[in-house]
């Protein structure tokens, strides 16, 4: 094995600028298969990350106008969700759903401590369940309990970039009391702001938040946790179902779709995932094609050094030489071209996704109410470096293949003719 | 009897087939020293690409130091070309990038010997042909007696029953042709059985034996 590499060699170092300049292609093919993996796998990671403040089993379920008359009432009506609805729901889809609460919500005018204030506030009001829902990561101190909720306490849980504005001086924000429209709430959680628009949301118990502003029976939304609803095929035979039993009871039409908005993040999350697979498989597509043409060169290349070493090849078959030994000759020096300069191709690659990484890695867009990150970790995993090794080795068989083919057909008494 | 060829016809196919060897009848014994003559086109070329088993015949039979040579897959071929068989071409057929001790060794490449007991035994039959000092240069470096010389080692390497010469003298000069013969002449009277083909008369007389082909058959004898 080691004599027949070094027989590779000789014949590959005798023509030293043939076989760069058909590795060249290959390199440049390995290299752009190597960037397009790094750049999907940095847009794919900036999906990810951030869809990470979602958590992908709920359904939010927000009123709307109607779109069509029904049962004689005209258009154009506002539908005015309110809070049996969720007990109705939970009675109506047991299977389907593990819970399903009312959320209201109150826009104050201020917030303050001290002389720091914070105006257009929007108070939530929020249930136990809610910091689940909304996956709401607590950095210090605890979320609304039961308790608040029965004792209608006036505590509150604030973004940990509210606290920065209200307690300039670095004071302990827990247990501190925070003014809202002349009303005194107690700090009692401070959750991490993600950045995206919930960020400024304060939350305080949601009874609590209903007798202060007199919000009645009216909701602004229904938060719905699924605890089946595992296939998109489920998702949309619930989503029609809860229509229906919603449209028999705020009296719309059952196809009705403005009257309810339903956002269900299960199938936004499928919708994702199968963006990410498009793209991931599309980069590949790309990849190997850009491949292919070097591989397409290789091979014409190599048929003309067959054509050139003609004479060699009747040489070596007069003294012995198989037609196998002849093939695997060719075949494993277009490997061995191939995948030398496959992985040149390959580190220079990796060192661009590296470089991308540094500049752009860390930087973000920020479109004033919210930031992003614009593209995260773009860079291979090992397993890109192993296929893409494997797809070398195939393809330089592939491409050695023909000319190998047509060598080992040489004729030794033409080949040593004159 | 180490080369028997029985009634042996070779046509070569295509728009106007070529009937190139009409009944070739010949006997060669081990040890002798035989020359082929003939014009160009008599098929003196083709009976030596079919004694080197580099052409397959149409009619007839060629036996090879008891061994039957007929309708051979190219594997089996390569393998009795390999073992049984030394080629001395006129134009060399050296390898242009490898030494002369690589262009030597070459044979026992595809036996599968060690590259270092290979190269020991090419060393040794370099030196058997005088050329100890030019083991690291390429053929090119080499003139065209030396040439010749390297491509008589790689031909004994393998210990081969005959030895096939085409013109192996016909791109030297005076000088060096004698140097060459001569060492084909102190091989053979080791023991080895050489066929040269030649149209050089005195090339041929210095042989044991010259065959004549004529037209396809063998003529006369002397």
């Amino acid at each position: 094995m080691l004599d027949t590499f070094r027989e590779i060699f000789g014949s590959l170092s005798r023509n030293k600028l043939r076989s760069i300049a058909t590795g060249f292609a290959v390199a440049c093919g390995i290299f752009l298969l190597i960037i397009l993996q790094g750049t999907s796998n940095g847009i794919i990671h900036t999906f990810e990350r951030a869809s990470e403040g979602f958590s992908f089993d709920a359904i939010r379920v927000f009123p709307g106008f109607t779109s069509k008359p029904y049962n004689g009432i005209e258009e154009g009506r506002r539908i005015k969700l309110d809070d049996t609805d969720s007990e109705v729901t939970m009675q109506n889809f047991p299977d389907e759903l593990s819970s399903a609460i009312a959320q209201i919500s109150h826009t104050a005018n201020s917030a303050s401590f001290g002389k720091n204030y914070l105006s257009n506030v929007s108070l939530q009001g929020a249930q136990p369940s809610t910091q689940e829902m909304e996956a709401i990561q607590l950095l210090e101190g605890r979320f609304i309990n039961k308790i608040d909720l029965q004792e209608q306490r006036k505590v509150i849980v604030i973004s940990d970039e509210n606290r920065e504005d209200l307690f300039k001086h670095g004071e302990r924000a827990i247990n501190q009391q925070v003014r809202i429209d002349g009303i005194t709430f107690t700090v009692v959680g401070i959750y991490k702001d993600d950045g995206m628009m919930s960020g400024n949301d304060f939350y305080v118990p949601f009874t609590t938040l209903k007798t202060i502003y007199g919000k009645g029976y009216e909701i602004d939304q229904l938060q719905l946790k699924s605890k089946s609803l595992d296939t998109e095929e489920k998702n949309d035979a619930f989503e029609i179902a809860f229509r229906k039993v919603m449209g028999v009871k705020h009296e719309f039409a059952p196809d009705d779709r403005s009257a309810l908005w339903i956002r269900n993040s299960a199938s936004e999350n499928a919708d994702m995932t199968k963006a990410k697979n498009i793209l991931h498989t599309s980069f590949w597509i790309l990849g190997l094609l850009t491949l292919l043409s070097g591989i397409v060169g290789v091979s014409n290349i190599m048929l003309i050094a067959v054509k050139e070493r003609t004479h060699e090849f009747g040489i070596r078959k007069a003294i012995g030489a198989t037609p196998w030994n002849i093939i695997s000759m060719v075949v494993l020096e277009s490997i061995v071209i191939t995948t030398i300069f496959g992985y040149i191709g390959m580190l220079l690659g990796i060192i661009f996704c590296e470089c991308m990484d540094a500049y752009y890695g860390n930087q973000t867009m920020d479109m004033g109410f919210f930031q992003s990150s614009i593209f995260v970790d773009p860079t291979v995993d090992i397993s890109t470096c192993i296929h893409a090794t494997i797809v070398m080795i195939i393809a330089g068989a592939l491409a050695g293949f023909f000319p190998a083919s047509k060598a080992a057909k040489v004729k030794p008494i033409e080949a040593l003719r004159g | 009897m180490m080369i028997s060829l029985k009634g042996l016809h070779k046509t070569y196919k295509g728009a106007q087939p070529l009937h190139v060897l009409k009944g070739i009848d010949l006997e060669i014994k081990e040890g002798e020293f035989v020359a082929i003559m003939g014009a160009s086109g008599s098929g003196k070329s083709t009976l030596l690409n079919i004694l080197g088993i580099l052409d397959d015949y149409d009619e007839g039979e060629y036996t090879l130091n008891g061994t039957l040579i007929k309708n051979l897959s190219e594997t089996k071929a390569a393998g009795y070309r390999n073992r049984m068989i030394g080629f001395v071409f006129q134009s060399f057929n050296l390898i242009p990038y490898k030494d002369a001790l690589e262009n030597v060794a070459l044979p026992l490449f595809y036996q599968g010997v060690s590259r270092r007991k290979r190269n020991a035994i090419a060393m040794e039959y370099l030196d058997k042909v005088g050329l100890r000092d030019w083991a690291s240069h390429l053929p090119g470096e080499m003139s065209g007696g030396q040439k010749q010389r390297v491509a008589i080692a790689r031909a004994l390497i393998t210990h081969p029953q005959i030895i096939l010469a085409d013109e192996p003298t016909g791109a030297l000069d005076s000088k060096t042709t004698i140097e060459v013969m001569e060492l084909l002449k102190e091989l053979n009277q080791q023991g080895l059985t050489i066929i040269v083909v030649t149209h050089e008369a005195d090339v041929a007389a210095q042989t044991n034996r010259t065959i004549h082909i004529v037209d396809g058959q063998l003529g006369g004898k002397d």
